[in-house]
């Protein structure tokens, strides 16, 4: 079961935490207008990452525009609702399946990544796509998401964050002072990176 | 035959399940926070009930590690992640250690004024007279034996 809270009324608190994430998921469901020969369309249903309704609401037709026939000029959205994370307090591993336009062709991933909450993740696949394949967010698609037990994470990299057993120490830490003040590009004695 | 030295790590603390960590910057710098459970290189998620930390991710950069350490499961509830550190009287030895105090003095006296400053200054001269003034008796007295 996921919690949704319905936003047709369109107010969102823009003060909350939770908002100041880059992606929220929203569940919007939506049908073709029903018509004299179609009385009862069939109503559809996606779960979309976007930072805000209006956007949640454009990838739901671009989506759904290319999986079925139905089009935004004569359809209609019958709900949209922010899906809340459930358990903000536990480390989770995603796998996300994603659908990725390059300049050179159109691919399909799979990637692994360990996260707090399924926005998050999503947060952080858009950033390694950035930074990896110079990928913008327009040319990613999220094809599913799946929130994946320990033993069933297929790459190394979150594999090696699995365990009750892990530790590491910090090596070469180097302080970043919160004041600005302190962050001067000299120093005058050189500084301890030592734990 | 082959010796297999143990070989100790240089390292005494460590980024793992129950290192408590002080927090280096954003509005609860200066508090600490258990490591519930490490979430990948960079960010580990933190529970500090005893301080008022909420449970959330936080980069590592931005964490001092302590030589405490609670022991619990990896993510762990904040009840019982409350619990053990409740019991090992984390926030007391904190609060009693040097670094704590010394964190607490350096605030301190950042957060003098002019009028508390000048009492300082006069504190700090009273007592380098008391000082000076039994380090230059003994040294005469020394001088005087033949001593030095």
């Amino acid at each position: 079961a996921i919690r949704t809270k319905s936003l047709l009324s369109h107010t969102v608190n823009m003060d909350s935490q939770e908002n100041r994430c880059p992606f929220q998921e929203y569940q919007i469901i939506g049908r073709k207008y029903p018509t004299p020969s179609e009385p009862n369309p069939k109503i559809y249903r996606m779960r979309i990452f976007a930072p805000n309704e209006v956007v949640a609401k454009s990838r739901f037709w671009y989506f759904v525009r290319k999986l079925k026939r139905v089009k935004k000029w004569k359809g209609e959205i019958l709900d949209i609702s922010l899906i809340e994370e459930e358990d903000k307090g536990t480390a989770k591993n995603y796998g996300i399946w994603l659908r990725f336009e390059s300049r050179a062709g159109i691919y399909n991933m799979y990637k692994e990544f360990r996260d707090v909450t399924r926005c998050g993740a999503v947060h952080c696949c858009y950033s390694n796509m950035a930074s990896l394949h110079c990928a913008r967010g327009r040319h990613i698609q999220i094809i599913k998401i799946v929130e994946l037990k320990d033993e069933d994470c297929k790459r190394p990299y979150i594999q090696q964050l699995h365990g009750p057993d892990l530790k590491f120490p910090m090596p070469h830490r180097r302080v970043r002072f919160a004041e600005k003040r302190y962050r001067t590009p000299f120093l005058r004695k050189r500084m301890n990176t030592w734990q | 035959l082959i010796h297999f030295y143990k070989r100790e790590m240089p390292f005494k603390k460590f980024v793992e399940i129950g290192r408590v960590a002080m927090l280096n910057q954003g509005p609860d710098a200066g508090k600490i926070a258990a490591i519930v459970n490490v979430i990948d290189q960079n960010r580990v998620l933190i529970d500090g009930p005893t301080s008022g930390v909420l449970r959330q991710a936080y980069p590592i950069k931005q964490l001092h590690l302590t030589p405490l350490r609670v022991k619990f499961a990896f993510n762990a509830k904040t009840k019982v992640v409350r619990k053990e550190m409740e019991s090992e009287k984390v926030q007391e030895s904190w609060d009693s250690s040097n670094w704590a105090k010394r964190m607490a003095l350096k605030s301190k006296r950042d957060g003098l004024n002019d009028f508390d400053r000048f009492k300082l200054r006069k504190a700090k001269s009273a007592r380098n007279k008391i000082v000076a003034k039994a380090l230059n008796t003994k040294k005469r007295q020394l001088r005087k034996a033949g001593k030095i």
